[in-house]
């Protein structure tokens, strides 16, 4: 008992630094308030990382099997997408977008609605998602070796059966780097709805840190948050890398 | 690799690039361009033509500056990674995996807010020759980029270096040349030649980063699209005009660094 006291009488003055103090969860401290913006950042990396694998293969189709028009415009998105900064995307596509929808709603006489950050924050990034996992996932289905869809189609396996049974296992070994590397990124770029206003992680601690003038601490303490979950990411994507190689000879160099 | 049947008469169709849909498509563009030149207001840009061509300048300036010195911060931090003993390649891997596991705003906000903010508070900071840099905006925007950069770059650079065949450096050091010297003329000019598309890719990816500065209130094209829109209330005019902006700086880089990499003969051993 006198020992535990004395290790406290010990650490009081360290445990008493503003920085404890400031980033502790209950109210006084500013903790709650950064977990919740961090929540808030994965949702958004979730949903846009969703959104963004689902136009990727639909981009894929359009691109490998569509006709030239679609073709074309594919191209264009992909582009366009990839040259232009996020940051001019998602302002562009935050207005556009809002804009648009309140507009169709006019149209047809309904009330406009007041769309979430949440789901603008999701269906913008989610767009920048989708033209990057688009050209991930055609680089991944070009790698597999011809033999296997020839040999699918020999078996006279409809496209819908190739595709779940052929082309998505034989190409996801080929796509799980670079996908690997586009939730990284979507977990990074929700940073970047900080800029219109949306309560993610780095928004919460710039308010944190102008409300208290302490943002250097807070600034690191975000930046751990980050670091931890890019981290914690590492490990599940090594060990999901692992399952979709399965049966496949190990490389010999790491190269990711 | 991409003897692939069906999609090598993909790219035997592409060599004829002027077909028929394609007409079409880029009536339709120009059709568009058109209706938007016609329709929309433009007023705003004679006005604001001066502060644009400031802001394009900036960001350029940026640009240039934090891919020069991120790069040859980004050759040390690959060489010691790929063949640095562990005091130097620990930190150095330290120092990529930080800075491309936080976003890029968080770490210039940091740089601004924070450091900024802990500045003011020690007298012989403000006191010094320094103090009316450090004021400033701008020196927090291309410390935050150049590290930015050369931490990713970083990365690609230690997989070059690893890359360069080992029997080329052996017969570097059977020539006798001194360990600088083999640097020099072997080692670091193949490296440069492994990383040359990714370092395109990188510097679009640069590119796109500069407009995250308009947030620490340095006047690049993007912060003047900004005003543009909360002075006029206009808001897809300047917004389209910069994504067009930028869609042709991509373009000018991609060009520059293709023919780059024509320039370099591409035979290596």
């Amino acid at each position: 008992m006198r020992r535990t006291t004395d290790i406290e009488h010990l650490l009081n003055p360290l445990l008493q630094t503003s920085a404890v103090e400031l980033l502790a969860i209950s109210p006084p401290g500013w903790g709650a308030n950064l977990l919740r913006g961090l929540t808030n950042s994965i949702q958004i990396a979730v949903g846009a990382f969703g959104l963004g694998l689902a136009i990727g293969i639909a981009g894929v189709w359009g691109k490998l099997y569509g006709s030239p028009v679609v073709r074309d415009l594919m191209e264009i998105y992909t582009t366009f997408v990839r040259a232009v900064p996020e940051l001019v995307l998602i302002l562009l596509l935050y207005y556009a977008g809002t804009d648009l929808i309140n507009r169709a709603l006019e149209q047809f006489g309904y009330a406009t609605v007041d769309i979430s950050g949440l789901a603008a924050g999701i269906g913008v990034l989610g767009i920048v998602q989708g033209a990057y996992a688009t050209e991930v996932i055609r680089g991944a289905i070009l790698a597999i070796p011809q033999g296997q869809i020839e040999a699918a189609r020999a078996y006279g396996m409809p496209p819908g059966k190739m595709l779940r049974r052929i082309t998505l296992p034989a190409m996801l070994p080929f796509a799980i780097p670079g996908l690997a590397n586009l939730w990284l990124i979507a977990t990074k770029d929700t940073a970047l709805l900080a800029v219109v206003g949306f309560n993610e992680l780095t928004q919460e601690t710039r308010q944190a840190g102008a409300t208290t003038k302490a943002y250097f601490t807070f600034f690191v303490a975000a930046g751990v948050l980050y670091l931890l979950l890019t981290l914690f990411s590492n490990v599940i994507i090594g060990r999901i890398e692992r399952w979709a190689r399965r049966g496949m000879p190990p490389i010999a160099e790491t190269g990711r | 690799m991409s003897a692939t049947t069906p999609f090598a008469a993909v790219s035997a169709a592409r060599s004829e690039w002027l077909q028929p849909h394609r007409i079409v498509l880029i009536a339709i563009a120009a059709a568009l361009v058109l209706s938007a030149a016609i329709f929309m207001r433009w007023d705003w840009l004679p006005k604001y033509y001066d502060l644009a061509l400031l802001g394009i300048w900036r960001t350029i300036w940026i640009l240039a500056v934090t891919v020069t010195l991120g790069f040859m911060l980004a050759v040390p931090l690959g060489l010691a990674q790929a063949a640095g003993p562990f005091w130097l390649a620990w930190p150095a891997k330290a120092f990529c995996t930080v800075i491309r596991g936080t976003p890029l705003l968080l770490q210039l906000w940091l740089l601004y807010y924070g450091l900024g903010s802990l500045f003011p508070q020690y007298p012989w900071i403000r006191q010094s020759e320094l103090w009316p840099i450090l004021r400033q905006a701008w020196p927090y925007a291309v410390v935050a980029l150049t590290l930015s950069y050369a931490a990713y770059e970083g990365e690609v650079m230690r997989g070059a270096f690893a890359g360069v065949p080992r029997g080329q450096l052996e017969a570097a050091r059977a020539f006798g040349m001194s360990p600088w010297k083999r640097f020099r003329r072997i080692w670091l000019p193949q490296a440069i030649h492994r990383a040359l598309p990714t370092l395109a890719g990188e510097t679009v990816l640069q590119l796109k980063a500069t407009p995250l500065v308009a947030t620490i209130t340095v006047i690049d094209i993007y912060a003047v699209a900004s005003r543009v829109r909360q002075d006029t209330f206009i808001v897809y005019e300047p917004l389209l005009l910069l994504a067009l902006i930028y869609l042709i700086i991509t373009g000018i880089l991609v060009f520059g660094f293709r023919k780059l990499e024509a320039k370099i003969p591409s035979r290596l051993g």
